[in-house]
């Protein structure tokens, strides 16, 4: 689009204009860090950059900050993923400092899941700031290189900043006001919740093209494959803010036990397909959820591979 | 009002176990509203108590009495006289109650009856909910009539997240999204407009995070009102 705002490679993938293909990690729940580089070498040169999820679903596991500095040793770029829940802003504004020192230079700006989700369901929230104002203080941050109070940053963070969208949420009607809310708050990039419901995404995209919002921001769909119909009818159940067609659940259910994984991965690869083609989905955000050894064979049957060197 | 919910009878017997004679103090004030705290259940709890504690063999004297209001040390000083012929006293004010008793009455042990939960009013007979958070700086004028600060589980000032399902919160079915509400409301009106940008970072320094607070009115404190 136009010059580097934080010279990410994911950030000169999306602008090179090629369609970017993202992956996500979780951190140990724990200090290992052979598991964790072992999860991520299987995304090794699979992937533009990998999200590096905060505590996700409330539960507590390595700082996404630490895991993120981790895989940049292993040669991976991170998607360092912040959420509101658990830092009020000063801790916020100082690990954006620590993480763009540490050589972090895309970051998920998030609401964060309600901890009572999680595993500490007794914690008190933060909520100091939302996503929204986040992202406007990571911008500020970035492009005035002011703190939130307006006093100077020496050396302010170059953040490529990312934001997430959940277009099955309600209220329906609003959400693509909400995503252009977020764009003029400063996001660059938008990674969107699992989408499932393809109907509903293919009218969403709609609405986003009819506001012109994919030409402000790159907007990458979120597909995470099903490894059998019990994980969609729990996520269904227990993820909050997940749209899965019974369609689905049917269509694995249709097949053996053993063949519902590769029915949930030939789903994702068609999904995949209709992205490349969508008006205005800049690439994809493949959340295989402690699957990620899968991701090479995605990936390769998706028809992403090699990814782009820019 | 402040509403509150009486702790249970287990935990208050708990409390004084080894207590012989006992005040019940209640308040005419928002826990009588919220029948939590006035004379009904003031006498109800004294009878339960004397009926548990009799069955253990071990007989406890209640008195009760009704104060005007524990928030206000002049209604507090009406017990002065009595206060210090019993072993213990139980509040069922809320929280404010035991701690003006407890600042008046240094030698005296109180004990919170109730379970003080939030600023709220009643929905239905019997039902209470909770509508203020006494943050210090009201705005609810921006979002419809509709406090995000108390009614929002994230105290989102621009939502709703992404977890808001028909118009039911993510932490439960029973919590309603008021982000749902004030976005129906403004899309109803056609002024979704007010909804657009964001809303600038919030001022926690009027909320509790300031510290405890207090509100001077000069006027009365010199004594021209």
């Amino acid at each position: 689009m136009s010059e580097l705002k934080s010279g990410s490679n994911l950030e000169k993938v999306l602008n090179a204009g090629h369609f970017a293909f993202t992956g996500e990690c979780g951190p140990p729940k724990g200090a290992n860090v052979t598991h964790l580089k072992e999860k991520l070498n299987h995304l090794k040169g699979k992937v533009d950059a990998v999200n590096m999820t905060d505590n996700q679903t409330a539960v507590v596991r390595m700082s996404s900050l630490a895991g993120s500095v981790l895989m940049i040793e292993e040669g991976l770029e991170p998607n360092f993923q912040m959420v509101c829940r658990d830092r009020n802003r000063l801790a916020m504004m100082s690990d954006i400092l620590g993480a763009y020192a540490l050589g972090i230079r895309n970051m998920l700006c998030l609401s964060g899941d309600h901890q009572t989700f999680g595993n500490h369901p007794d914690a008190k929230n933060v909520h100091d700031i939302d996503s929204m104002q986040l992202i406007s203080m990571v911008k500020k941050m970035r492009d005035e290189g002011k703190f939130l109070n307006d006093e100077d940053i020496d050396v302010p963070p170059k953040m490529f900043i990312g934001a997430a969208c959940n277009p099955f949420a309600d209220p329906y009607e609003y959400r693509v006001y909400r995503l252009a809310n977020k764009i003029e708050a400063g996001a660059d990039f938008i990674q969107t919740q699992c989408i499932f419901n393809m109907d509903k995404f293919r009218d969403f995209m709609k609405k986003v093209v009819d506001m012109g919002l994919h030409e402000k921001c790159y907007i990458l769909a979120g597909v995470t494959p099903m490894k059998n119909a019990g994980m969609a009818n729990f996520m269904s159940k227990f993820v909050p803010g997940m749209d899965i067609p019974d369609s689905l659940v049917k269509r694995l259910k249709s097949v053996d036990k053993k063949d519902q994984s590769e029915e949930g991965i030939k789903f994702a690869l068609e999904q995949v397909e209709e992205f490349k083609e969508m008006e205005g989905v800049a690439g994809v955000h493949m959340m295989a959820i402690e699957w990620e050894h899968m991701v090479p064979e995605i990936a390769e049957r998706a028809g992403v591979l090699p990814r782009p060197v820019v | 009002m402040i509403v509150a919910d009486r702790k249970s009878l287990k935990e208050i017997l708990a409390m004084v176990e080894d207590d012989k004679k006992i005040l019940i103090a209640g308040c005419k004030g928002c826990v009588t509203v919220c029948n939590t705290g006035g004379l009904k259940e003031v006498e109800i709890l004294a009878s339960s108590m004397k009926i548990a504690r009799k069955k253990q063999g071990n007989d406890i004297d209640i008195d009760i009495n009704v104060l005007e209001r524990q928030c206000d040390t002049e209604y507090v000083a009406g017990i002065k006289d009595t206060v210090e012929d019993y072993d213990s006293v139980i509040s069922l004010a809320c929280g404010v109650g035991p701690q003006f008793l407890s600042e008046m009455y240094k030698d005296q042990t109180f004990y919170p009856g109730v379970n003080t939960t939030f600023f709220g009013g009643a929905t239905e007979h019997g039902v209470w909910e909770e509508r203020c958070a006494g943050c210090g700086t009201c705005g609810i004028h921006n979002f419809g009539g509709l406090c995000p600060i108390a009614r929002c589980a994230k105290s989102l000032m621009n939502g709703p997240c992404g977890g808001s399902s028909n118009g039911v919160c993510e932490v439960n079915k029973d919590i309603e999204c008021i982000w749902d509400s004030i976005v129906r409301k403004k899309m109803d009106a056609g002024k979704i407009e007010d909804l657009m940008g964001v809303k600038g970072i919030k001022n926690w320094k009027t909320a509790r995070d300031g510290g405890p607070r207090k509100s001077i009115r000069e006027e009365l404190v010199q004594g021209n009102i």
